[in-house]
């Protein structure tokens, strides 16, 4: 266990390591970026201060440097939490990232339990019932879930809570809880914004995860021991969900490896359609507007998040399925 | 009478030979020849939801193909004076279908343009007028339409009051009509209004007053096909890398899983993000398309490379590939003449059910303005239109353009599914 946990340690400071050079240079290498019309602006206003403000964002930033010097500067600087400016914004990266990181992190992790806590009933109750009406109905409802885009769903969602039921949209408190403290009444209010990018993560999430569970548990049902449950006598919903469930469980495990990635791009794309302060609508202006430092930081953050969500999802099924054993491969 | 025996497959519903094919001895054995990929015809054709799929997606390929020539306008065509018009409702005069003409004028509350029928300047629906020029098939130069409008002398039976036959999609009820101040209309300030000659917006206008249904046509020749090639680049390079990968092993195989585990451990869509706000924005459409698609499969070539490489690992230590060596096949022969034939449909399958997900990322890509860009067409292009809520409320059209999109990924998850049954031949 500890020799793989230092291996797979290892493994992920070297990928977080090469994402970065990555990201950075992808990010970096465009010509014309934020912080060159920031200098041009400083030029332009002329002056001695003017003039000393682009000597130090010069030789902070390494402009005239080569593209490994640059990253150098800006790597040796991140590791101690310093990612630099935003100069769109005007404020460092630091400040910007980790208050929405967290929000995207609490988003992300609330749509995946709630995607299992209804994936597995669902596609329990689907392989049990199979070649039933609810079996049918479920099916079709997986095929939507994949199938629509998921800016499209938030918009149509969007549509219908301002439109039937009549909320204020766009943000995440009505404005009369804008600035108020945390009471129970904001939460409520907060529960009745929140609900909308919960509901299109939880569609996308729990559309494919129902349907491995439905396959697996199929597959499990089919094999002699189930049999043999049965006919020691064992009640129906204890051979179903002592016996075969548990069995059926760790591919949904293994598939966090494909289920994370799209939370993590499903969440960018809603928060944008829903203009949330997560990172998504920062992540992309950063992008357009080449707000490089911002831009890197996102990309990394988001990689980082994907590698320990992946770390975890091993731990997890050597947990759930002690035939995995750790230490080999 | 081979031929029969491939082509009969849908009506046999229970997988045994054809009757006829039993009638006699000769039969029997030439029902044995069918080949693999007949198998998994007859395997795949019993699934009716994939054969409409199928049948759905050759369509709308179809469709694509004639876009411009069943556009009643040409896609860029703008019209400020029929900015948000309505879905045009279609009236039957004359004993013909026909189109009333729209007087445009400025709601000063909504800050919104209003149209009014003015059916005493109707025109009849012209069915292979001249209008707008397109290229078709980049070969004919055409003016011909499908169907549209023509200017000419106004119908008569237009001038007393008509009721609509078909709304196309329903013109919408206000939505913000409760928070409207009410004003008598004599108190409403009175603008000056634009007498139109009658146009055919079957599901409406946009802003710059361009046909939805022709952007829509027009889009599908982008938003089709640029999953299609997407995933063939994702395929030649995840062809490449995952049979070399699996065939020479060691450090090769090392440096390539440890590349694969390195792309994959960046989300998707915010990689494609990241490449594609590198890419140059000055280039032509058609330069964008091409970099869009190779935005999609470098990322989308991992997956295929997995899968490849799994199928080639697996085929290494198998005999046939043993008595190749022995009779003296070159590495790539064996690769080329002998493994990816083998993989070949369990490949098909993986690229099929790549196609949705590379479409939804150049919709979403577009979406979000770091894909096609305008004047480039695409559904992505389009629903940018849709993003401002206020907008899609009171011009609910603008959505229109997510169906085509649903539709299509819905379709090849179908067909993706039936093919993946069929090739197994353990599937009952």
């Amino acid at each position: 266990m500890a020799t793989f946990l230092i291996r797979r340690f290892a493994a992920m400071v070297f990928a977080v390591a090469l994402i970065s050079v990555l990201s950075f240079v992808l990010i970096e290498l465009p010509p014309g970026s934020a912080l060159d019309s920031k200098i041009a602006q400083l030029r332009q206003s002329g002056g001695e201060i003017s003039a000393e403000q682009i000597r130090a964002l010069e030789d902070r930033y390494g402009l005239n440097d080569p593209i490994h010097v640059k990253y150098t500067k800006w790597i040796s600087r991140a590791v101690t939490g310093d990612f630099g400016q935003s100069f769109t914004m005007d404020q460092p990266v630091s400040t910007l990232i980790w208050t929405r990181l967290g929000f995207s992190i609490g988003l992300s992790l609330f749509a995946l339990i709630f995607s299992w806590g209804i994936s597995i009933p669902v596609g329990v109750y689907s392989a049990t019932h199979r070649y039933t009406l609810p079996d049918y109905v479920i099916q079709v409802l997986q095929f939507l879930g994949v199938a629509i885009p998921q800016f499209l769903f938030a918009l149509v969602l969007l549509i219908f809570s301002a439109t039937v039921l009549g909320q204020e949209v766009g943000t995440l408190f009505s404005r009369e809880y804008q600035n108020e403290p945390m009471s129970l009444a904001k939460m409520v209010d907060f529960a009745k914004h929140i609900w909308i990018p919960i509901v299109v993560l939880i569609a996308g999430g729990t559309a494919s995860l129902t349907r491995i569970m439905r396959a697996n548990l199929l597959d499990v049902l089919g094999q002699q021991y189930v049999q043999t449950a049965r006919a020691k006598g064992l009640h129906e919903r204890r051979v179903i969900w002592r016996h075969a469930v548990r069995n059926a469980l760790h591919p949904l495990v293994m598939a966090l490896g494909t289920t994370l990635p799209t939370l993590i791009s499903g969440e960018v794309v809603i928060s944008i359609v829903l203009n949330l302060p997560t990172t998504g609508p920062l992540y992309i202006r950063a992008l357009i507007q080449k707000d490089m430092y911002l831009g890197v930081t996102f990309l990394l953050m988001l990689s980082i998040l994907l590698i320990v969500g992946n770390l975890l999802a091993d731990l997890l099924l050597a947990w759930v399925d002690p035939r995995v054993r750790l230490d080999e491969s | 009478m081979t031929s029969m025996v491939h082509a009969t497959a849908p009506g046999s519903s229970s997988g045994q030979v054809n009757p006829e094919a039993r009638s006699d001895a000769n039969d029997e054995a030439r029902s044995a020849e069918i080949s693999q990929w007949g198998l998994i015809w007859r395997r795949f054709s019993r699934n009716r939801l994939s054969v409409w799929a199928l049948r759905t997606l050759l369509l709308m390929y179809g469709l694509a193909v004639f876009a411009p020539f069943l556009a009643p306008y040409g896609a860029d065509r703008i019209d400020t004076n029929h900015s948000y018009a309505e879905p045009t409702r279609i009236v039957f005069l004359d004993g013909q279908l026909a189109v009333c003409a729209l007087e445009q004028s400025l709601d000063p509350f909504l800050l919104k343009y209003r149209y009014v029928d003015d059916c005493s300047r109707a025109r009849p629906i012209e069915f292979l007028p001249k209008g707008d020029p397109y290229w078709l098939f980049g070969l004919f130069k055409l003016e011909v339409h499908l169907f549209g409008i023509t200017p000419g002398e106004p119908l008569k039976g237009g001038a007393v009051p008509v009721t609509p036959v078909a709304t196309p999609t329903g013109a919408p009820a206000d939505p913000l009509a409760s928070f409207r101040v009410q004003q008598p209309d004599s108190v409403a300030p009175k603008l000056d209004t634009v007498k139109n000659p009658p146009k055919i917006y079957l599901l409406g206008a946009d802003q710059q007053g361009r046909d939805v249904l022709s952007r829509i046509l027009v889009g599908s020749q982008v938003s089709l096909t640029v999953g299609l090639v997407g995933v063939f680049l994702s395929l030649t390079i995840g062809s490449v890398m995952g049979a070399t990968s699996g065939y020479v092993g060691g450090a090769w195989d090392n440096v390539i899983q440890r590349t694969i585990e390195i792309i994959r451990s960046v989300p998707t869509l915010p990689l494609w993000a990241a490449i594609a706000a590198a890419l140059p924005r000055t280039t032509t459409i058609v330069q964008r398309y091409f970099l869009i698609t190779l935005v999609l499969s470098l990322v989308g070539w991992t997956g295929l490379a997995r899968e490849l490489r799994g199928k080639v690992m697996a085929y290494r230590s198998l005999d046939y590939i043993a008595a190749a060596r022995l009779a003296g096949s070159s590495d790539l022969r064996i690769i080329l003449a002998h493994m990816l034939p083998n993989a070949a449909s369990h490949i098909i399958v993986v690229a099929t059910l790549a196609v949705p997900y590379s479409i939804l990322g150049e919709t979403t890509l577009s979406f979000l303005g770091l894909g096609m860009l305008p004047p480039a067409v695409s559904w992505g292009v389009l629903l940018k239109d849709a993003q401002q809520l206020d907008s899609v409320l009171i011009h609910p059209w603008m959505l229109i353009p997510a169906l085509p999109v649903v539709l299509t990924v819905a379709c090849y998850f179908l067909l993706g599914d039936g093919l993946r049954d069929a090739v197994d031949p353990y599937s009952s």
